[in-house]
């Protein structure tokens, strides 16, 4: 068990390291540098080089890493030339907003696609399994970008259930506050319902052909009785992991949604920094986002291992 | 899947069909897909107006006439030449990225997986890197060195997708590496190349290509959703995306600027997806449980 731990977080550690110098790579790549974006566009080259020199922007790409690698695991990340805001600061006064979306868009997904798969299983090959893998196919077909303006058309405009645009803190009350969160949670979260319903689905069908949930059904058990608690447990492994996947994928795709909704979290500050040519700010938003989406998953691979000692078994051999 | 395996495992393997039921999902879906590559490769000869010119008042409803059909956008230009000219760059993204990436993944997927070593480390471990970005983020992070444009967004796409093809090609390279008419040509002492060309990669294809459906699907979510934040093809050019993103200033007043390139999208994001499961049953079934 240890022995798998320690090889799934070397790996992820090696792949942090691998990812933050491809963010460095591909931003050094940039044309006009950060200082040419400080001194502005009419700047004399000779102090642009100065700056640069000075920024450390004329070293080889390596050492740019390793320096920078050095101060991000201090915390700093470096201020943007553009705000003069340290980045660190500005992701963590954004991270809460992107995280309550990225976990409301998961909490939602899952609220839908559970009973749709439980109740899909149940029937396999039925009109209703398929019924439910079409209105899932449907769902797969609606990109944020599609699903805000549509939803906001219909629930905001017209039944104005939810504010079109805007964003209250949670200091105003939770009500006011999932009020402004649900619709954007809501269009990140439809095109996850389909992964997470088809992968469940496809784990208790096979989980419900195990002779032991025979054994469980020729006791007298009800098949609601013998599915939650025979069948579900050992089924939703795979689940996890794609919705620790998907948790990576929403907190980069919440860009959309916080563009459309102005809602002042990350993905809202690494658009405003692309459109600002704020190098600083992208490179450690980026880096930033990588990073965790890297964590959470070698996390939950870790913790997958405990929760099924099949996976142990798998890797010790 | 070898006979021990069946006998070891608890539950008994269901194997589906081959040939289900003739799906009328996937021909209306395969209609419309064709439908929509007609009507873009024809644009040019067909009588739509120009995309960039205004032909009548701003906002105008739809109406009887053909170039009113879908109504006028907020500069008064046709929504339906729009649409038509956006599914063209919609379609040409998604296809040539979706087509060089399966190229240089499929190879990059043959090399690790047959030939294993320390090729298979380094690119493992940078496709792991690729696939450790959120796909939008990559992108943006790409969009932001170089300059939006049409090659800009092939080249993001492409290098989005190059690693899920690797991956899969690798998968599938895994799994017929080690069948008995690799060893034999490998004992009539062909080369390792010539095999891994000749005998791996054959059979490889298919599965892979099964999936360039759902690739090019996500493609054009990808390009629509880059378009939608300002960074696609710049404008005039039209695309879904940014029509929608330019319709939502409007949504008050006229919400169909937005449902007309929000159902293209869905349409052709739902047919090719269609496709791509009817794809896979039929022709990846070499790795499946």
């Amino acid at each position: 068990m240890l022995q798998f731990s320690v090889k799934r977080l070397f790996r992820g550690v090696l792949v942090i390291l691998l990812v933050t110098f491809l963010v460095v790579v591909l931003l050094s790549l940039a044309p006009g540098s950060a200082a040419s974006v400080i001194l502005g566009e009419n700047a004399n080259p000779a102090e642009v080089a100065r700056l640069e020199h000075e920024m450390g922007l004329d070293r080889s790409v390596f050492v740019q890493w390793l320096s920078w690698l050095g101060s991000a695991a201090t915390g700093d990340l470096g201020t943007s030339p553009v705000t003069y805001q340290p980045v660190t600061t500005a992701i963590l006064e954004r991270l809460p907003v992107t995280l309550e979306i990225a976990f409301l868009a998961l909490l939602i997904a899952l609220v839908i696609s559970i009973p749709l798969a439980t109740i899909a299983a149940r029937r396999p090959d039925s009109g209703v399994d398929r019924g439910i893998n079409g209105l899932t196919s449907i769902f797969l077909a609606i990109p944020a970008f599609v699903a805000a303006p549509v939803l906001v058309y219909f629930l905001a405009v017209e039944a104005r259930v939810f504010p079109v645009i805007g964003w209250d803190p949670l200091s105003e009350g939770l009500v006011a506050n999932l009020r402004t969160a649900f619709l954007p949670a809501l269009c990140v979260a439809l095109i996850e319902v389909a992964a997470f319903q088809r992968i469940l689905r496809a784990d208790l069908g096979t989980t419900l052909r195990e002779e032991y949930v025979e054994a469980a059904r020729a006791k007298g058990m009800t098949a609601r009785y013998v599915l939650w608690r025979h069948a579900f447990r050992p089924s939703s492994f795979s689940l996890l992991t794609v919705a620790g996947i998907s948790l990576g994928r929403l907190i980069g795709g919440t860009i959309i949604v916080e563009t459309f909704f102005s809602l002042p979290g990350i993905g809202q500050l690494v658009a405003g920094a692309i459109s600002s040519r704020d190098i600083v700010m992208v490179q450690g938003v980026v880096a930033f986002v990588a990073v965790a989406y890297v964590l959470v998953n070698t996390l939950i691979d870790v913790g997958y291992g405990m929760l099924d000692p099949r996976v142990r078994v798998a890797a010790a051999r | 899947m070898s006979a021990e395996s069946v006998a070891g495992s608890v539950a008994a393997p269901v194997v589906s069909p081959v040939r289900r039921r003739r799906n009328v999902l996937v021909w209306l879906s395969t209609a419309w897909i064709l439908l929509v590559i007609v009507v873009t490769v024809f644009a040019g000869v067909l009588p739509f107006a120009d995309y960039g010119v205004p032909v009548g008042l701003p906002r105008a409803d739809p109406s009887g006439d053909f170039h009113q059909l879908l109504g006028l956008d907020g500069q008064g230009r046709s929504v339906l030449s729009r649409l038509v000219y956006g599914a063209r760059v919609s379609l040409l993204v998604g296809v040539i990225a979706g087509t060089v990436a399966t190229v240089i993944g499929m190879v990059l997927g043959l090399i690790a997986g047959y030939f294993r070593g320390i090729a298979d480390t380094i690119i493992m471990y940078v496709t792991d890197a690729l696939l450790a970005f959120p796909p939008l983020v990559l992108l943006l992070a790409i969009s932001s060195i170089l300059r939006p444009s049409f090659y800009t967004l092939l080249i993001g796409l492409t290098t989005l997708v190059i690693p899920t093809f690797a991956r899969l090609a690798r998968a599938n390279t895994l799994n017929w590496a080690s069948r008995e008419f690799v060893l034999a040509a490998r004992n009539m002492g062909w080369g390792p190349f010539r095999i891994a060309f000749r005998e791996v990669l054959p059979n490889v294809i298919p599965s892979v290509l099964a999936y360039f459906p759902t690739v090019v699907a996500a493609l054009i979510v990808a390009e629509g959703s880059l378009s939608f934040l300002g960074l696609g093809v710049p404008s005039p050019t039209p695309s879904w995306g940014s029509m929608i993103a330019d319709g939502k200033d409007y949504l008050r007043t006229d919400p169909f600027l937005v449902f007309v390139p929000a159902a293209a999208i869905f349409l052709t994001v739902f047919a090719l997806n269609q496709c791509g499961d009817y794809a896979r049953h039929r022709f990846d079934r070499a790795t499946r449980d």
